[in-house]
C-alpha cells in the first residue's frame, strides 16, 4: 500500500512536469505542423536560467522562475524569426532536421557556458521537507509540481475554450487558410502560442529540475520522451496531452519502481502498443 | 574528386554508362582513400559499413517517403546476428557472416517495417524512435547473448578464402568492404530502376493513385522495408567483421540520427546523394571530433542548419542541379 501510494504520488507529479512543457509543444505542433525536436532544449535552457539566477546571482526562487520564463521567451524570438519562420509548410524531413540542428547548436553552446556538470536549482525552504496527510507524507516539491500542473492544464482549458483568442487558436489549428480568410491573423496567433509555448517549456524545466536534471544533454535525452507525449497524446489536444501524460508517466514510474533493471523497455513497449492501437493519438482526429 | 564526379555524371546521358563511371568513381574514392590514409583504414572501413546503412536508409526515406529516425536498429541487429553466429555458434567465415547479418538485418527490417508503417506523419517518427530504444534496451537485457553494455566480442573471423588474414592494419577488411559496397551499390542500381523501384517512388509521390491502380502501397512498402534491411545487415556484417567486436552504440538512436543526418547532406532519393552524405560527414566529424572535441556538436548543428537552409537538395542534389543549370545555359 505505501508502495502503491508513494508510486501513484511519484508518478502523478512526474505526469504533471511533463505535462507541462510537452503541452507547448503539442499545441504549436498542432497549430503550425512544425516537428519541434528543439522543444526539450528551451526547456534546458529555462533550467540553465533559473540555476543561474538563483546560484549565481542569488535570486528568490520566484523571481529566478519569472526570469527564466522570459530570458527563454527572449532568446527564442530570433531563433523563431530567423530559422522557424523557413521551415512551416516544409516537409517533415527538413523541420526534423533543421531542428536537431538547433538542438545540437544548443547543447554544444550550454556545454561551453555552464559546462558538462548537472546544474541545481536551490529550492526555497517552503518547498523544502515533507507534508504530512495525516496517514501518509509527502515532499512539499511534489505536490508544488501537481499544483503547477494543474493550474496549468486550467488556465490553458480556460484560455483555449472561453476567450476570443481561443476561438481564434481553434479555428486556426482546424484550418489555417479558412480561419485567415475569415480574417484571423494567424501570423500573430503563431507568434504568441510559439512564446507561450516556449514559457511553458522554460516553466517546466525549471518546475522539473528534480525530476529531470539539467544537463547539456537534457535536449537530446528528454527530446523523445516530449514527443512521445504529443504523439501519443495527439497533435493540438489538451485533454489528449494530459492522459497521455499521466499514462505514461505512471508507466514510467511504475516500471521504475517495481523493476529498474528493465529500464525504459516497459515505457517504448507501452508507446508502441498505444500508437499502433490509435495511429492518431489517443485524442487525435482525422485530418 | 566529389564534384568531378558529378561533372561526368551529369554529362552523360546514358543511364549504363553513368553507372559505369558511377562504379569507377567507387573504385577511385577507394584507391585515392587508400593512398591518402593508409594507417587509417579502420575509418575508411567504417565509413563504408556506415555508408551501407545510409543507403538501405535512401532506400525506405528517399525513395518510399517513411521518414525514420530508427533505422540503426537494422544495423544493429546485422552486426549482432553476425557476431553471434561468430561467438556462439562458431561460424567464423566472413562470407558466411555476412550472409547471417544479411539475415538478421532483413528479419530486424520485416519487423520493424510492419510497425512503422501503421502510422504517419509524426507518430511514424515516435514510432520509429521507440523501436530503437526497445532494441537498444533488449540487446541490453539479453547480455549472455549480446554481452550487453560491455559489447560482444570474441569474434575471429577466418582467413578470407582461406588465404587473407583480417589482421591490424586493415587492409583485407577494406578491401573486403569495397568489394562488398560496390556489389550492393550495383543490386541497387537495378533494384530503384526496376519497376519494383518505380512503383515505390509513385507510393511516395501518392500512395492513393497506385490504391487505385491496382497495388498496395503496404505490401510494396513492407517489401523494400526487409530489403533495405539486408543491405543494413551487410553494413553491420561489415562492422562486426572490421571491429571484431559488436558494442550497443551500433543500436543506437545516436546512429539512426547521424545516418538521417548524412542522407539529407548528400541528397535523399539517389545513391550517389547517400554515398556522398556518408563520406563527407564522417571526414568531417573526424577532422572536427579531433581538432576540436568540445565543439564538434555544435558545428554538427550549424552544419545542419546551413544544409537545410542554403542547400534543400542536399550537396549531391544542389551540385547536380547547378551543373544542369549550366549546361542548358550553354546548350
Amino acid at each position: 500500500m505505501q508502495t502503491v501510494f508513494s508510486i501513484a504520488i511519484d508518478a502523478f507529479a512526474y505526469g504533471m512536469v511533463l505535462f507541462v512543457i510537452s503541452i507547448g509543444l503539442s499545441v504549436t505542433m498542432g497549430l503550425m505542423r512544425v516537428v519541434n525536436l528543439a522543444h526539450g532544449a528551451f526547456a534546458m535552457i529555462g533550467g540553465y536560467i533559473a540555476s543561474y539566477a538563483a546560484q549565481d546571482l542569488g535570486l528568490g526562487y520566484a523571481a529566478a522562475v519569472l526570469l527564466a520564463v522570459f530570458g527563454t521567451v527572449i532568446i527564442s524570438i530570433p531563433i523563431e524569426r530567423l530559422l522557424y519562420r523557413r521551415i512551416y509548410g516544409a516537409p517533415e524531413l527538413t523541420q526534423v532536421l533543421m531542428t536537431i540542428g538547433i538542438t545540437f547548436c544548443i547543447i554544444g553552446i550550454a556545454n561551453y557556458v555552464f559546462g558538462p556538470t548537472l546544474k541545481t536549482i536551490p529550492l526555497p525552504p517552503i518547498l523544502q521537507g515533507s507534508a504530512d496527510l495525516g496517514f501518509r507524507s509527502i515532499a512539499v516539491h511534489r505536490l508544488f509540481a501537481i499544483v503547477c500542473g494543474l493550474a496549468v492544464a486550467g488556465g490553458l482549458w480556460y484560455a483555449i475554450e472561453k476567450t476570443a483568442f481561443g476561438v481564434k487558436l481553434r479555428a486556426s489549428v482546424d484550418n489555417a487558410s479558412m480561419a485567415a480568410a475569415l480574417g484571423v491573423r494567424t501570423e500573430i496567433i503563431y507568434a504568441v502560442s510559439f512564446a507561450v509555448a516556449v514559457g511553458l517549456a522554460a516553466f517546466g524545466g525549471v518546475l522539473g529540475a528534480e525530476l529531470l536534471p539539467v544537463e547539456p544533454y537534457y535536449a537530446l535525452r528528454y527530446m523523445v520522451t516530449f514527443l512521445v507525449v504529443v504523439s501519443v497524446g495527439g497533435a493540438g489536444s489538451i485533454p489528449g496531452a494530459l492522459i497521455a501524460c499521466l499514462v505514461l508517466g505512471g508507466i514510467d514510474t511504475t516500471g521504475r519502481y517495481l523493476m529498474p533493471e528493465f529500464g525504459e523497455f516497459f515505457f517504448y513497449l507501452a508507446v508502441i502498443a498505444i500508437i499502433c492501437v490509435f495511429p492518431r493519438g489517443l485524442a487525435g482526429r482525422a485530418r | 574528386m566529389n564534384n568531378e564526379t558529378v561533372a561526368t555524371n551529369t554529362r552523360q546521358s546514358r543511364t549504363i554508362g553513368r553507372d559505369l563511371i558511377g562504379i569507377g568513381a567507387i573504385i577511385a574514392a577507394a584507391v585515392v582513400g587508400y593512398l591518402l590514409f593508409p594507417d587509417n583504414l579502420a575509418l575508411l572501413t567504417r565509413i563504408i559499413a556506415i555508408a551501407l546503412l545510409v543507403l538501405s536508409l535512401d532506400l525506405v526515406t528517399g525513395y518510399c517517403g517513411v521518414a525514420t529516425l530508427g533505422h540503426a536498429a537494422l544495423f544493429g541487429s546485422g552486426a549482432y546476428a553476425a557476431g553471434i553466429a561468430a561467438a556462439h555458434y562458431g561460424i567464423t567465415n566472413p562470407l558466411l557472416m555476412t550472409i547471417a547479418g544479411i539475415l538478421g538485418g532483413a528479419i530486424a527490417g520485416l519487423i520493424c517495417g510492419v510497425i512503422i508503417l501503421r502510422a504517419h506523419g509524426l507518430p511514424q517518427l515516435v514510432l520509429s524512435i521507440s523501436l530503437i530504444y526497445l532494441f537498444h534496451e533488449f540487446a541490453n537485457k539479453a547480455s549472455s547473448w549480446t554481452g550487453g553494455s560491455d559489447g560482444l566480442s570474441g569474434i575471429s573471423p577466418d582467413l578470407l578464402f582461406g588465404v587473407y588474414e583480417f589482421d591490424l592494419w586493415g587492409q583485407t577488411a577494406y578491401i573486403f568492404g569495397v568489394v562488398l559496397l560496390l556489389t550492393v551499390f550495383v543490386l541497387l542500381r537495378f533494384l530503384v530502376r526496376s519497376p519494383f523501384g518505380m512503383l515505390c517512388r509513385g507510393i511516395k509521390e501518392d500512395p492513393l493513385r497506385i490504391m487505385a491502380m491496382g497495388a498496395s502501397p503496404k505490401i510494396a512498402l513492407i517489401k523494400m522495408y526487409v530489403i533495405s534491411g539486408a543491405v543494413a545487415g551487410v553494413g553491420g556484417a561489415l562492422n562486426a567483421i572490421s571491429t571484431q567486436v559488436v558494442g550497443l552504440d551500433s543500436l543506437s538512436f545516436t546512429q539512426s540520427a547521424e545516418a538521417l543526418v548524412m542522407l539529407v547532406l548528400g541528397g535523399t532519393g539517389s545513391l550517389f546523394g547517400a554515398l556522398m552524405g556518408t563520406v563527407v560527414f564522417m571526414l568531417f566529424e573526424d577532422y572536427v571530433s579531433a581538432a576540436n572535441p568540445f565543439h564538434w556538436l555544435t558545428m554538427v548543428g550549424v552544419l545542419l542548419i546551413a544544409v537545410v537552409l542554403f542547400a534543400p537538395k542536399g550537396l549531391y542534389g544542389t551540385a547536380a542541379g547547378f551543373i544542369a543549370r549550366r549546361l542548358e545555359k550553354r546548350i
